[in-house]
């Protein structure tokens, strides 16, 4: 199969030139929130996250310091730093390291002459801005309390910040629903395991009546849409006193999971080597003990598969959350946090919403590039057979 | 209790209790009620071995019936009644639904059913082919596969950057700034098309599983085909289209019909974009709108996907028979 395209060299060129493509294409959108997540709140709405890295251009103005206009020989000299005078403050940040690029007198030319230089209007007066923002103004009158006002285009550095996540994972309650998000997923994966397991067993090496039947019921209830349980379930769970709790989503988790937890372990089980199980069984083992020793040892890679799918999913779930768990701030996972309460309510806070999902994506990614192995062999187990 | 606390314990008692069931249960039944002695030995040996698949499978089942069996026939019967629960309507709830929107969300749904699996299903075919062939090849197949690990939730997130309506955040609105327009765009308000850009986030997402899939599947084509396709003479692309994919079609299969089912499912995407205005309903978002208000309405949305899923579900334990003889 390697040598189809092989000893064609543009095709390879072109070959790799198309994944690179559709990696990129496939990437851009993740790295795009990474970077902005990291990027200082003001920034991030001035200048695409793409130009990150590049100082951020914006204009502002200051009036100067009349108070402190000084006469020498028959003109009136301002001196003072444009950047701290009354107007330009907290334009930008307070310890930004801001420099002027250029400066004007008017505001229909706020860039009309490079820092450093000095400009001279009709009316006489003599304008010198540096790049730091200090400033000399010569006027040929007392300017009495109407300073002129000088126009500029500074340069922002590039500012990374963490303060993003400080604000997410403090103010915003990231921190609580995050531990809420494990407290839901961790049990909800790891009930269900045990229990499939014998089930597992049981249609795979065990021969009883109904066999095939209890196998189409689980291969049908793979694909059984959530949404019917809904309302029926939380009636019945209101009914029998659990309610909306974490004790109702680990149950509806684990039920829903077991489907997928049966299928995959079955379809491992009745795998392993016929031999093994039948010379256990002539030496006189029962299929208690099979199972303890010999089958549930060897199915290792299926219950890691099995494990990794249903800690992604109940990690990442937001439907069965929205209605199985009380909706109030003590008891909201991440997903509805993010999809109820930063959207709604910072919806125009895009460092908060980027660094937000950056910490809810985190487990999920470190789970999923550790263990690929496991997660791609469980999916071929499900789907390929 | 804290719930972490709370937690823990639930795991202790439930992986404990199924330690504690199967053990027992296993104890009871050998030693107690059918006892490998005396005269009845051998026939109690095999009413012991006739009762244990029962006893393993009893937990599982009954979880699976009353989660996955019983939604199905509860919620068509309470989709029968009206909002209170009390009173018998019949088929009023589809009707007054199917008025109310639920056309336009079955609409835009079918259009989903269609469009998404069959996109990730193709350009998960062609990565898989792709990346195959390169020395970074599985490099590449990591990050491509990497946004199935993403919840839907942050997958919307991600994307609501891209969309944004504004070219200092949207690198759509970017580039339409970098290509001469003047005036932003909200890709998430274009009727029509805005349906298609939310599809984008969930073929993103699908597509590196498609790919893992096909890859397996496509190194597992018999070599001596190919060679025989090459020494015929036959160019890259005829080999591709006509001898590996007709060998992988039964997998395309799985792996269509697999997203199908998620697309009638995942109602994360629109709730998170559009919330579902702008003309973007979809059959499960339209459901959740009704959720905690009207139980009648619900309970109709959502017996109206159970019905999609039917014939896949239908085919897929024919597959399951089929395998097995």
């Amino acid at each position: 199969m390697t040598n189809i395209a092989g000893k064609r060299a543009p095709l390879v060129w072109a070959m790799h030139v198309a994944v690179f493509l559709l990696v990129v294409i496939w990437l851009v959108p993740t790295v795009g929130l990474f970077v902005s997540s990291f990027r200082d709140r003001d920034q991030i709405t001035v200048s695409g996250w793409w130009e990150a890295p590049f100082a951020v251009e914006n204009s502002g103005y200051g009036r100067t310091d009349a108070d402190a206009a000084l006469r020498e020989g028959d003109i009136w000299v301002i001196e003072g730093n444009i950047l701290d005078s009354a107007g330009a403050e907290g334009q930008f940040g307070a310890d930004a390291d801001v420099r002027l690029v250029a400066f004007g007198t008017s505001l229909r030319r706020p860039s009309e002459f490079p820092a450093g230089e000095v400009a001279s209007t009709e009316d006489g007066e003599r304008f010198r801005v540096e790049a730091d923002g200090t400033y000399r103004v010569e006027l040929p009158e007392d300017p009495g309390d109407r300073a002129p006002r000088i126009y500029f285009t500074a340069q922002t550095p590039p500012s990374f910040t963490l303060q993003n996540y400080g604000t997410v994972l403090t103010a915003a309650g990231m921190d609580r629903a995050f531990l809420n998000t494990l407290t839901v997923a961790i049990p909800s994966t790891v009930i269900p395991i045990l229990v499939a397991a014998y089930a597992a067993y049981a249609i795979a090496w065990m021969d009883f009546r109904f066999r095939n039947l209890i196998l189409a019921a689980i291969v049908g209830a793979l694909v059984v849409p959530h949404q019917l349980a809904l309302v029926p379930l939380l009636r019945l769970h209101q009914a029998v006193g659990i309610g909306q709790s974490f004790l109702g989503i680990w149950l509806a988790h684990s039920g829903f999971g077991l489907a997928l937890a049966i299928y995959l372990l079955r379809n491992y089980m009745a795998g392993l080597p016929r031999d093994i199980i039948e010379s256990a069984k002539v030496d006189g083992a029962s299929d208690f003990q099979i199972f303890r020793r010999i089958v549930l040892p060897l199915s290792f890679p299926a219950l890691a598969a099995f494990s990794i799918f249903q800690f992604l999913w109940t990690y990442n779930d937001l439907l069965v959350a929205k209605v199985f768990l009380p909706s109030n701030e003590t008891s909201r996972v991440m997903t509805v946090k993010i999809a109820d309460d930063l959207l709604g309510s910072r919806g125009g806070d895009w460092g908060i919403l980027a660094s937000a999902a950056f910490v809810s994506i985190a487990v999920p990614l470190v789970v999923f590039f550790t263990m690929q192995k496991y997660l791609v062999r469980g999916l071929l187990a499900g789907s390929v057979k | 209790m804290p719930p972490v606390l709370q937690g823990l314990l639930t795991i202790a008692v439930g992986v404990g209790g199924c330690i504690g069931y199967f053990y027992l249960a296993n104890f009871i039944v050998d030693a107690v009620i059918f006892p490998a002695k005396g005269r009845n030995a051998n026939a109690n040996l095999r009413r012991a071995d006739a009762v244990r698949p029962w006893l393993f499978l009893f937990p599982a089942l009954f979880l699976l019936v009353l989660y996955t069996w019983y939604p199905v026939v509860g919620s068509f019967i309470r989709s029968l009644y009206d909002r209170a629960g009390d009173d018998f309507v019949g088929l009023s709830n589809y009707a007054a639904m199917w008025r109310e929107g639920g056309q336009r969300a079955f609409l835009n749904n079918m259009a989903w059913v269609v469009i998404v699996p069959a996109m990730s299903t193709f350009i998960g075919l062609i990565a898989a082919q792709l990346t195959d062939k390169i020395g970074w090849g599985n490099f590449a197949k990591s990050l491509i596969f990497m946004p199935m690990a993403v919840s839907f939730v942050s997958a919307s997130l991600i994307w609501k950057f891209v969309y944004a309506n504004d070219p200092d955040i949207g690198i759509i609105n970017a580039v339409r700034y970098a290509l001469g327009a003047d005036s932003t765009v909200d890709p998430l308000q274009i009727p029509i098309w805005n349906n298609f850009f939310l599809m984008v986030i969930l073929i993103w997402i699908q597509t590196g599983f498609a790919m893992v899939i096909l890859s397996a599947a496509l190194r597992s084509v018999p070599e001596e085909t190919v060679e025989a396709a090459i020494i015929d003479g036959a160019n890259p692309f005829q080999i591709f289209f006509r001898i590996q994919v007709p060998q992988i079609m039964s997998t395309i299969l799985v792996v269509w019909t697999t997203i199908t089912v998620l697309v009638l499912k995942v109602f994360d995407i629109v709730y998170t974009m559009t919330g579902g205005n702008f003309d973007t309903e979809i059959l499960p978002s339209f459901m959740m709108d009704f959720m905690f208000r009207d139980d009648g309405r619900a309970t109709a949305v959502a017996f109206v996907i159970m019905v999609a899923v039917v014939p896949v579900m239908w085919w897929n334990i024919r597959q399951a028979r089929s395998e097995k003889r």
